[in-house]
């Protein structure tokens, strides 16, 4: 237990250390920090001096020692593009990002995991061939498409929602939430189904196979054997025993659902870190780029990180696989 | 002895069996005509466009924002409208989709070769080169391709001047695309390389004294190439739909030669004013595109499936 888990979190600082090399090239071989700091007046003397004290003469790995010191203490730099420190600016567009995507899940699970199991219940059903057809098209289009498309029905031709922004976000301490007005509710529809659509055709998929496969085995027919209504049978046996793969996809397709909240950010200009970082990669904003790739891939890492652990306390196999694996 | 091995490939993959799927199932005989339709189409665009987008001398402001012909303000020799500056969104189509599939192609074929040769040496090799390569797999899988790709595209993007950048743009989105995808072949050829590097033939090889660069481009290649030819058809659709999403975010193929991403995106801002064609039609051509090759990727994956048979 303790080897697997020394080894997972080696394996996690590992990655950490590659991304922030990664980072600290981009900031070091791109462009001259001097000359993003300096006017044009300064002498090369006074250069030099700055370059000094800025500990720039340093050999590289004191400076990449250095780096990761003043990340972990959250000093990321300061952005060339808005002149203000990194670590306020993402965590000022931090709520907004959060907020969306957990929108977005909950729109996946809660209309996904219904429809997978009519799916599954009824494989034959006209309306289950329509879910299945809907999915395989919903798969197939990109996910700013299906924004656009929204957009244009919802926002062009009814004029019922709002096409970009959050509507109105009240504050909180430093977080700024729209969950609490009716006009921050309204403006978060749209992005949530154009988020969490593709996870959600995902989990109805994934809930229908695996309640498919649940309906053959003997304990429902047992189940069935012993009188039990059709009611219990489905969601007390059947459903019961599809949602732990569920709820592992759903964990590891958070990660995913922030990823791609990049994408929908942009098609409905929603001021999260998304359309921060999309903005910062247009204007090579170098230190924003940074911090987001450390911040994502950090995200990822301990997502990836619980997952794996959470597997291992839920699955005893794995536990018997692992010694005789290593050996 | 090369050639009579990859006939033999090309026989199989040719067997009579996937003929008999390919004619008895109409939607994948549709999804085949539709795509070499639009092949055929974007190839001969130069020929067969009404009009060429990017000669200025064929444009005609007073043409812009036209509507599809059959609106009552439309106009004749343009079917589907026109954009901003005055272009046929026909032919601007037919141009961006030469883009579009050749990035998709290429970048396919770059992820198709790294993975095909990484595979081989991982499950060839075996020992610490296998470790470290399925490791660095194993990592690049737990993250998106399409974030993998915007971070190549990214850091390029920081390395290289903006005009170098606009010159390079479709050879930086290759790269990135393709660096993206390169996993899933890794995996597939090695774990088949593990099952094919005891076989017998391969022994023989082997005993006869042949270097193993040899013997797994000659040998063990043609026996793995099935399944990777599948995954190189559904990676094909995920591939054009990542560089359309690029292309929209604004940092994929600069507008001066613009793919049916960089169109949608061109589209987009006339969304507002009801000029809807100038996106949509673009947006459906890369929709019906991906979806007819998801279909081929699906029929080729059920086909080569021993066990549906």
């Amino acid at each position: 237990m303790i080897a697997f888990v020394l080894r997972r979190l080696l394996q996690a600082v590992a990655v950490m250390l590659v991304v922030s090399l990664i980072s600290f090239a981009l900031f070091n071989f791109v462009g001259d920090p001097i000359n993003n700091m300096v006017g044009q007046e300064t002498t090369l003397d006074e250069r030099a001096e700055l370059r000094r004290q800025l500990g720039l003469e340093d050999p590289i790995p004191l400076r990449f020692a250095r780096f990761i010191g003043n990340a972990l203490q959250g000093n990321l730099g300061v952005s060339y593009r808005m002149a203000e420190p990194v670590g306020r600016l993402i965590l000022s567009r931090l709520p907004a990002t959060l907020e969306l995507s957990l929108a977005a899940a909950v729109f996946a699970l809660l209309v996904g995991v219904p429809m997978g199991v009519y799916c599954g219940l009824y494989p034959r059903a006209p309306l289950a061939r329509l879910f299945q057809a809907v999915s395989l098209v919903g798969v197939s289009l990109p996910t700013f498409l299906i924004g656009i498309l929204l957009i244009l029905i919802f926002a062009v031709h009814l004029n019922i929602l709002p096409s970009f922004g959050r509507g109105e976000a009240v504050a909180l301490g430093w977080w700024t939430t729209g969950l609490l007005t009716a006009a921050g509710l309204k403006a978060l529809i749209l992005p949530a189904i154009t988020l969490g659509l593709f996870q959600m055709t995902l989990i109805m998929r994934l809930v229908r196979s695996e309640m498919l496969e649940v309906l053959r085995t003997d304990y429902i027919k047992f189940a069935r054997a012993r009188g039990l209504s059709n009611r219990a049978v489905h969601f007390s046996h059947a459903l019961r025993n599809t949602l732990v793969p569920v709820i592992t996809i759903t964990g590891l397709q958070l990660g995913a659902i922030i990823a791609f909240a990049v994408i929908t950010e942009t098609v409905f200009q929603w001021p999260g870190m998304g359309l921060l970082f999309i903005q910062s990669v247009q204007f090579a904003d170098v230190p924003v780029m940074a911090s987001y790739l450390i911040l994502i891939a950090l995200l990822f890492v301990i997502i990836n990180l619980v997952v794996d652990l959470l597997y291992y306390a839920v699955d005893p196999r794995l536990r018997l696989d692992r010694p005789g694996k290593a050996a | 002895m090369a050639s009579g091995s990859s006939e033999r490939a090309l026989a199989r993959a040719w067997d009579s069996d996937i003929a008999y799927s390919f004619r008895s199932s109409p939607l994948t005989m549709a999804a085949a005509a539709f795509t070499a339709l639009y092949l055929l189409g974007a190839m001969l665009a130069p020929w067969i466009a009404p009009q060429d987008p990017f000669d200025l001398k064929q444009l005609d402001l007073l043409n812009a924002f036209l509507p599809p012909v059959w609106e009552v303000e439309g106009k004749a020799g343009f079917l589907l409208g026109a954009d901003d500056q005055g272009r046929d969104v026909l032919s601007t189509i037919l141009y961006g989709s030469r883009v579009s599939l050749l990035v998709g192609f290429a970048s396919v074929v770059l992820a198709m070769l790294l993975g095909i040769g990484l595979g081989l040496i991982s499950g060839y090799a075996g020992g610490a080169v296998d470790a470290f390569i399925m490791r660095v797999a194993d990592v690049q899988l737990s993250f998106p391709a399409i974030l993998i790709a915007l971070l190549i595209d990214g850091v390029t993007r920081g390395l290289i001047s903006a005009q170098r950048h606009e010159e390079l743009a479709v050879f930086v989105l290759v790269i990135s695309i393709g660096l993206s995808f390169w996993v899933q072949y890794a995996r597939t050829v090695r774990g088949l390389v593990l099952v094919e590097k005891n076989k017998e033939y391969v022994l023989a090889a082997r005993v006869i004294g042949l270097p193993p660069a040899l013997i797994m481009l000659r040998h063990v290649l043609p026996n793995v190439l099935g399944p990777v030819l599948v995954i190189a058809t559904i990676n094909l659709g995920v591939a054009i739909i990542t560089e359309a999403t690029l292309s929209f975010l604004g940092v994929g193929v600069p507008s001066t030669q613009p793919s049916l991403g960089t169109l949608i995106r061109i589209g987009n801002d006339y969304l507002f004013s009801g000029e809807w064609w100038i996106t949509i039609f673009p947006g459906a051509a890369l929709a019906l595109l991906v979806l007819a090759v998801n279909l081929l990727g699906d029929w080729l994956r059920d086909a080569l499936n021993p066990k549906l048979h």
